[in-house]
């Protein structure tokens, strides 16, 4: 029987020690379920974890895909510390790419190197409006923002499916579902000549580092922290739930607006049916696996990027399904979860004695 | 509007609505004793795979159903584990559940992908189905859509009728006070969460074997979310929500049948309905903040800690 | 029963300490002590909610080990906790046919339910749901649902903190009747007067460990009071004095309108309270006073903004923030969840409400070093027992913690405190401190608002008394002028018999 004792008080180590130990576990999962599927759990770990980091373009693709979970992630951070769960990122992001790429089908032949800012910061409104209408459903008619924001991210991905396939197609594109490519004056300057890493990461970074001094050091940020730990101590001390719903809200939804439309011009240089695997929602594991804080943020954003990196590798390399990497990811916030645990409590084994607490 | 068109709306209601009615009995019963699992979607999903593969390995519909909803029961077992056991986050552990359903319901359905199923036995009853309009409409159905309707009678008559339906209301009224009595609040919670499961997983292979009998990757397309909804706009009492779910059956085919009729509206747009129609449905009856409060388990999402 | 040796351990505490007593057939045993001396932590192992970690148990005359609530009530233990575990959804008829278990038709029940109520004294309606009782009425219904079981012994935990003196007497008639019958009690209380009026033996525990053992009918209250604190000490008090000046806070007409369930709305409620000041409200529980205090704070919305006026602003209008900001602080009844965060350290719950009037903010920027500070203070002037500004607040003793909240909201020379059941759960000692704070804070010439259901609390501190009744409140009147069994008639709701009780 397996019974918890809670801790006299939270254990620091833990706190750190539960990442790396959801990490572990996961890796030993991972290796049975590379096992069950007929490969070798090595050469598959290796392809999954170790080659994507082998060369300078892997390292680059890194940063590049980690730019977009990073983006979304802290947006959601500061929301889930509320109590505020944005699930609808993902279509907030879509929504974004569907206004900067129509930022930049205006300007098909380029005109000036601003227009690139421009389409972020219009991809960046497009993921505010779209994250407003959830923030307004729950002021308004107390709706759950979890169903709501995830319902629109159903009617997002419709809408960019019929904007590729309609009105946005490409007409010298062989019919296919994309709209035009960009104009290099709507896409995003390259950090790195000859490596596809774009300035999408540095704005990452600073959207990371400006989280952090908020939630740590600005009254806004205090107020975050305790309509989400204690949403009657929050209403006590004068703060206004309503606002910090909208808040967190729009503010994440303006960075996976902003994410979104970073893809588009970025590495994918137009609009197609699909342009995320689900960045918004891995987005949240994201989060979680850094604690919701900015610099866990930062570090689990590469680790998942890597899944994302090696996930591709292996389906290449190995004819691994690129379903593995869901499973991946998936396994990794489960066990994440379960080994928060250890955090607040002990785990003790055996049955309850005469002496000891009872459960 | 002919007798042999309104039959077959019907049943094409009917053909939507019933997975939706399955995964909401489930997670109905789940929160009435006061647990949140937001994993429908997985274990619909997961239940939706492990039917289809089943059944095409076995040839057996009912192997299919079998597997399918010892399938949920297994994913529910793993969110109980989390959530009930070592008390973590109720709401993220309902969202792992369902971004690991997606993947794994995607990587074991990959053999499985644009393979060809029979269809389920229908349960014809014998006389009765060859009824013109009421035959088909009424008695022709798939197993589990009478399997549907019996659990919303057996629910109601289960959490109103029985005494362990009373103590499961009362688990997820306070469950502090239902432990201070003696009841046994963990295991009961897990019960609830099972049966939540085990429903998800029907669900899911309703759509598999019956509603579309094939297996895509995310084939549920948020219907599992669809069902949490509908178990809020049912304000979790369960003939609310099989009018729900038929209504949403109902929205579901008109969008199907919109298309059908040249309305010149892009398909996008219709597939939008049902999501739609959802967001609406849940501002409606969220709206009255009163009537919420008063039918809501009061300790929904509360995790349970024994007291020292 | 009989108790010998036990112990329990907690960490950080030793809540009993080689603890052995002994209750006979019939008799009413008293377990006297202050708050955290131990009391009910004993009971929970006598009722198999909790193990002892040493110690044996005897159950006539046999060696028993009690390990679940079921297990005390196969023996014939049967408990009333002082937090009701009712289920406020559903009947009485059902709450009690969870409690007794049994597949008993519900009619059946609800017919004997309502017997054992008459026989006893105790009359409540099988058929009404929890929410529309009274607080009163449920706790019968806590009785009922242990009297169904036949008990040989009935623990009952401070049974009289939810009642008014009326009802106290009601109450002990039953539990005299109780006794007659062969029926056991152990009666759980701080209350040195009501043991006396009731009790034929009494065990004194303090500090987890039983100090005296005697027979209250005949001891002196002074000798047990000393027992039960281990000395004396001062505790505070003030002469009555009449109101003067303008009001400070000027409630005139108020109504509330919640629309929350199971609330009671304030209906036309005017009293002002003066500078210098210390004005009382009494009442049993589900008076109105959540919703009196949400319109106060400012946390709940109020139609009138003239309603509430602070030196002579209208305010009802505006939300806590701004009423802060008019000189207003405010203790609530709830401490972790609302007075403070539970697991923010005591510095940012010093932030949390007093980073206006103490300047702990630079623009939209926390100042931590100056919440430190103002941390650091408040620790010292209100002697809080914890590790520093950065222990989290949940590690903190209920009365520590009481202790930080009070020392934050006075720290901030408020114009206007409002204080919600001050010393609830918190041990004397504190209890003293938070009283000599509150009092020195009206010297200093702050309104004090105290709201309580501690009679012998507000007849310490209070000038005017006024009691809250279904949301209406009586006359205020001042303490000198009125009694125990006045004020507990108004909070039974007889306002009228309570003025002729007086003429």
């Amino acid at each position: 029987m397996l019974r918890l004792e809670p801790r006299r008080e939270p254990s620091a180590a833990m706190v750190y020690g539960a990442p790396v130990l959801a990490i572990a576990l996961t890796l030993i999962a991972g290796s049975l379920l590379f096992a069950a599927l007929g490969h070798n759990p090595a050469k598959a770990l290796r392809v999954f974890f170790v080659e994507p980091l082998s060369s300078a373009y892997g390292l680059a693709e890194l940063c590049l895909k980690a730019t977009p979970l990073a983006l979304c992630a802290i947006g959601l951070a500061i929301g889930f510390r509320a109590g505020v769960w944005n699930i609808g990122a993902e279509g907030q992001l879509v929504v974004g790419a569907i206004a900067g790429g129509g930022v930049a089908l205006l300007f098909p032949n380029g005109g000036s190197a601003w227009l690139v800012v421009l389409a972020g910061l219009i991809g960046a409104l497009g993921g505010l409006a779209w994250a407003s209408i959830p923030a307004w459903l729950r002021t308004r008619f107390n709706a759950n923002e979890i169903l709501t924001s995830l319902m629109l991210t159903y009617v997002a991905g419709l809408l960019l499916q019929y904007l590729v396939i309609g009105p946005w197609k490409d007409p010298m594109g062989f019919n296919f579902p994309q709209s035009k490519t960009f104009h290099g004056d709507l896409m995003l300057p390259k950090l790195i000549e000859g490596q596809r890493l774009n300035a999408g990461a540095a704005i990452a970074l600073l959207a990371i580092i400006g989280g952090w001094i908020m939630l740590s050091r600005s009254l806004l940020g205090f107020q975050v922290r305790v309509i989400g730990l204690a949403p009657a101590a929050g209403i006590y001390a004068g703060f206004v739930p309503r606002r910090m719903v909208w808040f967190t809200l729009l503010l994440s939804g303006a960075l996976a607006g902003l994410a979104g439309a970073f893809e588009v011009t970025g590495p994918i240089g137009q609009l197609l049916p699909s342009i995320s695997p689900g960045y918004g929602f891995t987005a949240i594991i994201v989060a979680f696996l850094g604690r919701l804080h900015p610099i866990g943020i930062l570090a689990a954003s590469l680790l998942i990027a890597l899944t994302y990196l090696g996930g591709e590798a292996a389906q290449i390399m190995l004819r691994l399904p690129i379903a593995a990497t869901g499973v991946f990811q998936g396994m990794l916030l489960f066990f994440l979860l379960a080994c928060d645990v250890l955090i607040r409590y002990r785990i003790r084994f055996g049955t309850l004695g005469r002496k000891g607490a009872l459960s | 509007m002919s007798v042999d068109l309104i039959a077959a709306v019907i049943t094409a209601m009917t053909l939507a609505a019933t997975p939706l009615l399955l995964a909401a009995i489930g997670e109905l019963v789940t929160e009435k004793a006061g647990v949140l699992n937001l994993g429908a979607e997985g274990m619909m999903l997961i239940g939706a795979v492990v039917g289809f593969g089943a059944a095409s390995l076995s040839g057996s519909a009912a192997v299919g159903i079998a597997a399918a909803l010892l399938a949920g029961m297994a994913m529910a077992l793993l969110f109980a584990l989390l959530a009930l056991t070592l008390l973590a986050n109720q709401v993220a552990t309902g969202l792992a559940l369902t971004i690991l359903g997606v993947g794994l319901s995607a990587l074991i359905g990959k053999p499985f992908v644009g393979t060809p199923l029979p269809r389920l036995p229908q349960l014809n009853v014998p006389g009765l189905s060859d009824l013109p309009f009421f035959g088909p409409v009424f008695f022709a159905h798939d197993f589990l859509v009478y399997a549907s309707i019996a659990a919303v009678f057996g629910v109601h008559w289960f959490l109103e009728k029985s005494r362990w339906g009373l103590v499961l209301r009362a688990v997820g009224e306070s469950h502090d006070s239902a432990h201070a009595i003696g009841y046994p609040v963990i295991a009961i919670r897990y019960a609830a969460t099972i049966f939540g499961g085990a429903f998800a997983g029907l669900g899911g292979a309703f759509l598999s074997l019956a509603y579309t009998p094939m297996w895509a990757e995310n084939m549920t397309a948020g219907r599992g979310w669809i069902a949490l909804a509908l178990v809020v706009f049912a304000t979790w009492r369960p003939f609310r929500a099989l009018a729900g779910a038929y209504i949403f059956g109902g929205v579901t085919i008109a969008q199907l049948h919109l298309q059908g009729h040249g309305f010149d509206v892009p398909s996008q747009f219709l597939s939008m309905l049902p999501y739609l129609a959802t967001i609406l449905v849940l501002a409606l009856i969220s709206r009255d903040a009163t009537r919420i409060r008063l039918n809501t388990p009061a300790c929904l999402g509360l995790p349970f800690k024994p007291a020292q | 029963m009989a108790l010998k040796g036990i112990r329990k351990e907690f960490p950080g505490t030793i809540a009993n300490d080689d603890v052995s007593l002994d209750v006979a057939p019939g008799q009413i045993h008293a377990l006297l002590g202050q708050n955290g001396a131990g009391k009910s932590t004993l009971v929970k192992m006598i009722y198999g909610v909790l193990k002892p970690d040493a110690g044996s148990m005897s159950w006539e005359g046999r060696s028993v080990e009690i390990d679940s609530p079921n297990a005390a009530r196969v023996l014939g233990i049967g408990m009333v906790f002082q937090h009701f575990s009712l289920f406020e959804s559903l009947t009485v008829a059902e709450n009690i046919s969870l409690a007794v278990g049994g597949d008993e038709p519900l009619a059946r029940l609800a017919e004997r339910v309502a017997a054992v109520g008459a026989r006893f004294g105790l009359a409540i309606d099988p058929r009404r749901h929890v929410h529309d009782l009274s607080v009163g009425e449920r706790q019968r219904v806590e009785i009922v649902r242990c009297l169904m079981r036949e008990p040989k012994l009935l623990i009952m935990d401070e049974p009289t903190s939810v009642l008014t003196p009326q009802e106290t007497d009601v109450l002990f008639g039953t539990l005299r009747k109780l006794s007659e019958a062969g029926c056991s009690l152990l009666y759980i209380s701080h209350k040195l007067g009501e043991i006396q009026a009731l009790c034929h033996k009494a065990t004194i525990l303090r500090g987890g460990r039983v100090v005296g053992a005697c027979d209250p009918r005949t001891e002196s209250p002074r000798s047990m009071a000393e027992m039960m604190i281990g000395g004396s000490f001062a505790e505070a008090h003030r002469e009555p004095r009449p109101p003067r000046g303008q009001a400070r806070l000027a409630v005139a007409g108020l109504n509330t309108a919640t629309g929350l369930p199971f609330a009671t709305e304030i209906k036309d409620v005017s009293f002002g309270v003066h500078p210098g000041e210390v004005f009382g409200i009494a009442g049993v529980a589900g008076s109105g006073q959540a919703e009196l205090l949400a319109a106060l704070s400012g946390e709940a919305p109020v139609a009138d903004p003239a309603a509430i006026k602070i030196d002579g602003k209208p305010v009802g209008n505006l939300g806590a923030a701004a009423r802060r900001d008019l000189g207003l602080a405010f203790v609530p009844e709830e401490r972790l969840g609302r007075g403070a965060v539970p697991p923010m350290d005591l510095t940012e719950n010093t932030i949390l409400t007093g980073y206006r009037a103490r300047k702990l903010t630079n623009g939209s920027w926390i100042d931590r070093t100056a919440a430190r500070d103002e941390a650091l203070r408040i620790i010292a002037d209100l002697g809080v027992v914890a590790r520093g500004p950065e222990a989290e607040a949940a590690s903190l003793s209920g009365g520590n913690l009481q202790k930080f909240i009070v020392g934050r909201e006075i720290g901030q020379t408020p114009k206007l405190l409002i204080v919600a059941q001050p010393t609830w759960g918190v041990d004397a000692g504190a209890a003293a401190r938070i009283h000599n704070a509150l009092l020195a804070l009206a010297e200093a010439g702050s309104a004090i608002l105290v709201i309580s259901q501690d009679l012998d609390e507000l007849f310490q501190l209070c000038d005017r008394v006024a009691v809250l009744y279904h949301g209406r409140l009586s006359t205020p009147t001042l303490a000198s002028e009125t009694d125990v069994q006045r004020i507990g008639l108004q909070m039974g709701g007889m306002f009228e018999a309570a003025e002729r009780a007086h003429a």
